[in-house]
């Protein structure tokens, strides 16, 4: 029996310790948002947050975790970096499939958190294990930039604010 | 839900659709009106009553699209699946457009399978595919929205004893002049569902759009963004367990013996199942399942692919295309003598690699067979599982999900019917998960291909003939064998270059068809025919450009006077990165490539630098498109952005091979995907046209391979006639060959 804190709630689950996070959270807690995607951490879609940290959960067994806060795709939206990063998301009308999202957007979150201002090297750096099939990933980057400068990126087909 | 219009067979239907199967697709277009077939339509038909009951009975549900309740919410059913290319965008904004609302009023519904009332105009099924949906849609969706306004204004003129011509409507509101005269559509949903069809309704012209034309937001984005979007994967059915599978590693092989004891020792393992190719292990949960997976003690027959590999497949393809029969698909005029000039072109199987690896949820009763899967092919599904199961087709109930990434791979029902084989033998609900290792290795892969193009040069370097013989695999052969045209010809196989945008008086194309060995199951793929074809096409006009001593973007606009439409996007693309004559620093090059593909014209041009160690970066692409009217132009800028990384991805990185029979690759260590580290910069022109609509969700993944293999030409003089672009070539030797080629 592992006690979790899971956005900001306890969760008490049965199961072996060296389940991974993903499965506990999808299978057992019934959290859905954090995705499959490889099993082995290289595409990133399972992200989610460890005390803010971004990390891998398909490969994190859920006995090393303890009583560390987990943060996934479903309450990211209530931390400031997350929240600007959702906004700017819909603003650049970053997704596609939108599969790898909720992993593309929870390591985005956890740059924002810990970098006000983000080089494009930073953002190299805190994305590139994240995998995205469709292709979204120059949205992505514009995504991010205005997220962290609160300057409406000139996409070019997309008006500046607002819209539909 | 199977109830079809009498004649409208689905052999029929199939037939006149899939012989054009998202394939020769300009073609297509002009072939698609008069016949006789399953299709979707604007009005009201005979199956609508049935399908608007299941979905609720609404009181005003005028065809397969629109439903709009008592209480005033308007809900439009989806004829295509939502896969990222932003078709549930673009069809609402065809709906929307013509009825009078905006898109942020409208609730979004996945269509049930159902033949009849959701078969695209250009397949006779329903299927999502070919970037054929916008094309499918154009006519049908914005006359489906007009027949319902024109109802409604109908009721409330009635109402008001007015002349519909003097009511507007707006936001879901009908309006007259006169006080009080203003009624929401809810409001007129009953009086509006007792009404007759119009015969005739108006469409409105183009200067009038509202929406059509203007970049909107995407209606699917903020479950994205939240998490709560419901993909297959997600599904959740109360009972529900987890299995996940292995099937044989060798292509075809079997199961011959199963030891689970140390499976069934492992907390959380349910039940393990024994299929004719694979097993499968049913868990509490996806680890339990997976854990007791690996505990299994399989003994394989591994069948007649057992030697197989890459090699000998490649042999039999070259051997093919040296001796076999070809049927030609295309010839003018014959060829002159003259300087010629010819090259061999390779590629590779390539996987799909979805982001949602394979699942189906199946729940099997003994009267019902439930199905929840993200799926391009609906009705595909719903007939297999009929097969399986030995229930018929209506009782069988598919709900269709929101899909982690199709590229083609879920055209096939292959993952499906292993589930609902699976659920038959269990009493409970069960989602079957595959693995990435399974998903890729027994992916439904892109066919290898060799083809050797060459022309013939005039005095001037221009060429005057072309003939390729193209060798390959054909998927129309497997996937849908009656479609293949009479003389067994595949069009998909010759699709951009049996016609290519160049005006060149006389040419040849033909097709050597290459059989592969049973187990090897060749399949669609982003772009199939014109992703292969213009690559080859492209790179050897390159080719001849340099074997004429000519500058690529001069030698091709010579060859476009007949074609302004594609000269235009050559001098756009061209403008717009500043294309020069003067040397690019070393090792940096820019290519080009145009091409007309599924009834689209577009030219890229990409600009790379090759390290000294070989590595390929991509600094910078530009694209410009002529897609006819851009619906929304903000989804034909992400399509082309996200198509253009797909190819280019698959270009430097991938190509399956087999050993001992079974695909070498597994996960995304070993079968790479474009990160964003490695993503250029790029730039998207779209030409303002009113032309109809032309596909897109392909477009720039089929332009992608020509420009990057010239581009590294132009930065080391190094030609790559195969795919992925292979490294060591581009070593040392590179700088010394640069010298040679400028």
């Amino acid at each position: 029996m592992f006690v979790l804190q899971v956005n900001g709630e306890t969760r008490s689950v049965d199961v072996p310790a060296d389940m991974p996070l993903l499965w506990v959270l999808r299978d057992v807690i019934g959290l859905t948002g954090t995705k499959f995607g490889c099993g082995i951490a290289q595409c990133g879609a399972c992200t989610v947050h460890l005390n803010g940290r971004a990390v891998r959960s398909c490969v994190l067994p859920v006995g090393t975790i303890g009583d560390k806060a987990i943060t996934t795709i479903e309450a990211v939206g209530k931390t400031p970096s997350g929240q600007k990063i959702q906004e700017a998301w819909l603003n650049v009308d970053v997704v596609q499939c939108g599969y790898c999202q909720s992993g593309q957007i929870m390591s985005a979150a956890a740059l924002l958190a810990r970098s006000a201002n983000p080089t494009d090297a930073d953002i190299d750096a805190a994305m590139a294990g994240n995998i995205c099939r469709c292709g979204t990933y120059v949205r992505i980057r514009a995504a991010i930039k205005q997220a962290a400068t609160g300057n409406v990126v000139v996409m070019q087909a997309m008006p500046p604010a607002g819209g539909a | 839900m199977k109830s079809r219009e009498p004649g409208l067979g689905t052999a029929v239907g199939r037939r006149d659709a899939l012989k054009l199967a998202g394939l020769t697709v300009a073609f297509l277009w002009t072939a698609a009106s008069g016949t006789a077939r399953a299709s979707m339509s604007a009005r009201r038909q005979s199956a609508d009553a049935a399908a608007a009951r299941a979905d609720g009975a609404p009181p005003f549900a005028p065809n397969a699209f629109i439903r709009i309740d008592a209480d005033g919410i308007i809900r439009l059913v989806m004829p295509n699946v939502e896969m990222g290319q932003g078709i549930y965008t673009g069809a609402t904004m065809m709906l929307a457009e013509e009825l009078g609302v905006g898109i942020d009023q409208v609730v979004i519904e996945h269509a049930p399978p159902n033949e009849t009332l959701y078969s695209m105009p250009l397949w006779g099924g329903q299927i999502t595919g070919g970037s054929s949906s916008t094309r499918g849609n154009w006519q049908v969706l914005r006359e489906a929205g007009a027949v319902a306004r024109t109802l409604l204004v109908t009721a409330a003129a009635t109402r008001w004893h007015v002349d519909p011509a003097v009511c507007s409507v707006a936001r879901g509101v009908v309006s007259a002049p006169g006080a009080g005269r203003s009624l929401t559509y809810g409001a007129l949903a009953k009086a509006a569902g007792a009404l007759p069809m119009p015969a005739n309704v108006v469409l409105k012209e183009p200067k009038n759009f509202a929406l059509i034309g203007k970049p909107l937001r995407r209606v699917d984005s903020v479950d994205k963004v939240n998490g709560t979007t419901q993909f297959g994967m997600d599904v959740k059915v109360p009972g529900m367990k987890i299995a996940t599978v292995q099937a044989c590693p060798t292509l075809g092989g079997r199961v011959s013996g199963v030891n689970d004891k140390r499976t069934r020792a492992i907390a959380g393992v349910i039940d393990v199942i024994v299929l004719d190719h694979a097993v499968a292990v049913v868990g509490e949960h996806f680890w339990a399942a997976k854990q007791g997976l690996e505990a299994l003690d399989i003994e394989w027959d591994l069948g007649d692919n057992a030697d197989l590999t890459t090699a000998m497949l490649r042999k039999s393809l070259s051997d093919a295309s040296t001796s076999g029969a070809a049927i030609v698909a295309k010839e003018v005029g014959s060829k002159p003598s003259g300087q010629s000039v010819a090259s061999t072109y390779q590629l590779p199987m390539l996987a799909h690699a979805t982001m949602e690896p394979m699942n189906t949820t199946v729940w099997v009763t003994p009267t019902q067979c439930e199905i929840w899967v993200g799926t391009q092919v609906p009705t595909r599904c719903v007939t297999e599982a009929a097969k399986i199961t030995g229930l018929s087709e209506d009782k069988i109930v598919l709900h269709n999900q929101y899909l982690g990434g199709g590229f083609g791979r879920r055209l096939e029902t292959d993952s499906v019917e292993q589930a609902v084989r699976l659920a038959t033998k269990v009493r409970y609900p069960i989602k079957v998960i595959w693995t990435r290792e399974e998903d890729i290795r027994h992916d439904i892969v892109r066919p290898m291909y060799h083809d050797h193009i060459s022309a013939v040069l005039d005095s001037g370097g221009r060429p005057v003939w072309y003939g390729d013989r193209v060798c390959g695999a054909t998927v129309l052969g497997r996937w849908s064998p009656m479609d293949m045209d009479k003389n067994g010809m595949d069009d998909d196989l010759v699709e951009c270059v049996a016609e290519i945008p160049y005006d060149i008086p006389a040419r040849k194309v033909e097709w050597v068809r290459h059989n592969v060995p049973d187990g090897v199951i060749v399949g669609w793929w982003r772009g199939v025919g014109p992703t292969h074809n213009l690559f080859v096409v492209e790179s050897f006009m390159d080719e001849l450009a340099h074997t004429a001593g000519k500058d690529p973007l001069e030698y091709r606009r010579a060859l476009l006077s007949k074609n302004p439409r594609s000269l235009a996007l050559l001098n756009i693309a061209a403008e717009k990165i500043g294309w020069s004559t003067a040397p690019l620093p070393r090792r940096i090059g820019r290519g080009i490539a145009l091409g007309e593909p599924f009834g689209s014209r577009v030219c890229a041009i990409v600009e790379v630098e090759v390290t000294p160690a070989g590595e390929v970066r991509l600094r910078h692409a530009v694209v410009a498109l002529d897609c006819g009217i851009a619906i929304n132009p903000n989804s034909v800028e992400a399509q082309v952005q996200g198509g253009l990384l797909f190819g280019l991805s698959a270009a430097l990185f991938n190509g399956i091979t087999i050993k001992h029979g079974a695909i070498e690759q597994s996960n995304f260590n070993d079968y790479r995907s474009l990160r964003i580290n490695e993503t250029p910069t790029i730039e998207v022109h779209v030409v303002p046209s009113e032309e109809s609509p032309g596909g897109l969700g392909e477009v720039g993944t089929a332009i992608a391979a020509p420009a990057l293999g010239n581009a590294i030409f132009a930065a080391t003089g190094v030609r790559l006639r195969s795919l992925p672009v292979d490294r060591t070539a581009l070593v040392s030797d590179a700088d010394a060959l640069r010298a040679v080629a400028s």
